[in-house]
């Protein structure tokens, strides 16, 4: 034991090493990038506020944000309702539990760029299958990725679609923490199948539906492959998504200061909706 | 009775609706393209053709060479490095220990939005970039991996280890001839989540990567699809899409239930 004084910070020198490269290094200069002008080949020159005076005036990060909170706005409520009812149906003791459960999951743990790649094709205007379908059914046409107004919610259904298998099992994990005993004293008393819902298994399994809306806020800053391939951020960059615009600045125009105070702003949104969301939590359990 | 009734029919569309669009883009990859616009359930004619094609126009082997590489390594690290601090975390008291556990918490809270800039630098100036080390060494570390380990490693019997350590074993032979026998499942839940988020990891070979012969299957459908090369063939891009999803959907086949697992423990990290 005495010669193994050392041997514990050996084994974790490892994670140290790559803290202090991966992490501390990045964040510290990411701040130090936002106060200067820089394109990776040139001198580094040193521009005061400048990138932050930029992005408050800069109408495409704006349009950014705002088209992140939309996503948000559509793919949060639906993903909770259709999460919450499948979960909910699972729940009720019926056989082949474990078969809907696995196909529901499949579109989670495939790539995100064949999931897309997909339903660029189904959303396809003239060809896609969902506009056959909605022309079979004696509906009209929707431009899905062609319509400025359309396009944002066409991806977050999409996106609702590869994750809900996820929520599902999580929500069931959930449900599954809820004690019997409650809804039998309910049934005694004569409540409804509706009213056992709201009354007691919604109030308990908060913490999942917080877990659950923090992950897709989480994810919808990251949202970049999907408005990638299927629309590159149109039409007239209404999916322009947080991310896209980083990777755009950045990769694209090699605006390394700008694109980084666009980093550090999005990083501290995310941080700061996070902590909100969690302090909810925390007030409500 | 209805009621169970009306439960399996909401379930059992619900499972076509998650589930046909693959068995669709399947079989629109193997049909000829003027068929695949009336492609609803049984091909008019089968083709292998798209894949021809693919296999021509683009090195999809070679990405799926890299792909298998760049996984397979990252993989490995994660495994090797992550039971390694967990164990120290978990068993081994020293100075330092609670700090060191704080500060792999605090960085999963760090949205990757703040790294990507200066990490792609980083990148530049170590001259890695096209190569496989940019690729590899960043994700060889993984802070939700390292707290899976510790915990599964703290309801381990300290019988095991001290009978270990009166054979006169050092701690790496105790992390891998001891402890690693012992924890089967939470190696293959670590495993497979590191594995399929890897696989699927597009963003960061996209940004530095730029030489065909070094890019992973995902990057390179991307560019195909995206850059023109596919022209409007849209079965050779489903074509390639299927070749991208399919590694992943089969071992989804066999190790279902850790799938299930890993992604669970993801999503509780939150």
């Amino acid at each position: 034991m005495r010669k193994g004084k050392l041997t514990p910070y050996l084994l974790v020198s490892p994670y140290i090493v790559h803290f202090l490269v991966f992490v501390v290094f990045p964040v510290a200069f990411s701040i130090l990038l936002t106060f200067f002008k820089w394109d990776i080949i040139s001198e580094m020159k040193f521009s005061g506020f400048a990138n932050y005076r930029r992005l408050f005036a800069d109408r495409l990060f704006w349009k950014a944000l705002v088209n992140t909170l939309y996503f948000l706005s559509i793919h949060i409520p639906l993903e909770l309702v259709v999460s919450l009812f499948l979960a909910e149906i699972l729940n009720q003791k019926l056989k082949f539990q474990g078969l809907f459960r696995a196909l529901f999951f499949l579109p989670v743990i495939v790539s995100g760029v064949a999931v897309t790649i997909l339903w660029q094709q189904l959303y396809g205007y003239n060809a896609g299958l969902l506009n056959k379908f909605l022309m079979y059914i004696g509906l009209g046409k929707v431009g899905w990725l062609i319509d400025t107004k359309m396009a944002m919610p066409s991806i977050a259904i999409m996106a609702t679609w590869k994750n809900v298998g996820l929520y599902i099992i999580l929500f069931l994990v959930g449900l599954q923490t809820v004690p019997k005993q409650y809804y039998e004293a309910a049934e005694l008393e004569g409540a409804s199948h509706w009213q056992k819902f709201f009354k007691i298994t919604l109030p308990l399994i908060n913490p999942t539906i917080i877990m659950v809306v923090i992950l897709s806020t989480i994810g919808g800053f990251s949202l970049f492959i999907e408005p990638y391939i299927m629309t590159g951020g149109g039409p007239l960059n209404s999916t322009l998504s947080a991310l896209l615009y980083i990777y755009k600045q950045g990769f694209f125009y090699y605006h390394m200061g700008y694109a980084s105070a666009l980093g550090i702003f999005f990083a501290l949104l995310i941080m700061a909706v996070v902590i909100i969301q969690r302090k909810y939590i925390e007030k409500r359990t | 009775m209805i009621k169970k009734t009306i439960f399996y029919f909401i379930l059992i569309v619900s499972a076509i609706v998650f589930t046909y669009p693959f068995l669709w883009m399947f079989l629109a990859s193997i049909s000829p393209d003027k068929a695949i616009g009336n492609l609803v359930l049984l091909p008019s004619q089968v083709t292998l053709d798209n894949y021809r094609q693919m296999i021509a126009k683009i090195p999809i082997w070679r990405a799926l060479l890299n792909s298998v590489i760049v996984s397979g390594l990252i993989t490995t690290g994660v495994l090797v490095f992550g039971s390694m601090i967990g164990y120290a975390l978990a068993r081994l008291e020293f100075k330092g220990r609670n700090l060191i556990f704080y500060l792999i918490i605090f960085t999963m809270t760090i949205p990757f939005q703040i790294t990507l800039i200066p990490q792609y630098i980083l990148m530049v100036k170590l001259n890695w970039t096209d190569t496989y080390y940019a690729l590899i060494v960043p994700y060889l570390i993984n802070a939700l991996g390292i707290i899976m380990f510790r915990q599964y490693f703290l309801s381990l019997p300290q019988s095991l280890i001290d009978a270990a350590r009166i054979d006169g074993c050092g701690e790496l032979r105790i992390i891998f001839r001891i402890i690693w026998p012992n924890s089967v499942p939470v190696i293959l839940t670590v495993a497979i989540l590191t594995f399929m988020t890897s696989w699927n990891e597009v963003l960061w070979p996209l940004i530095v990567i730029r030489k065909e012969s070094l890019m992973t299957l995902p990057q390179l459908v991307t560019l195909f699809v995206v850059g023109g090369r596919a022209e409007s063939q849209l079965g050779v891009k489903l074509a390639s899409s299927v070749f991208l999803a399919t590694p992943i959907v089969i071992a989804y086949a066999f190790f279902q239930k850790y799938f299930i697992n890993s992604m669970v423990s993801t999503g509780q990290k939150e």
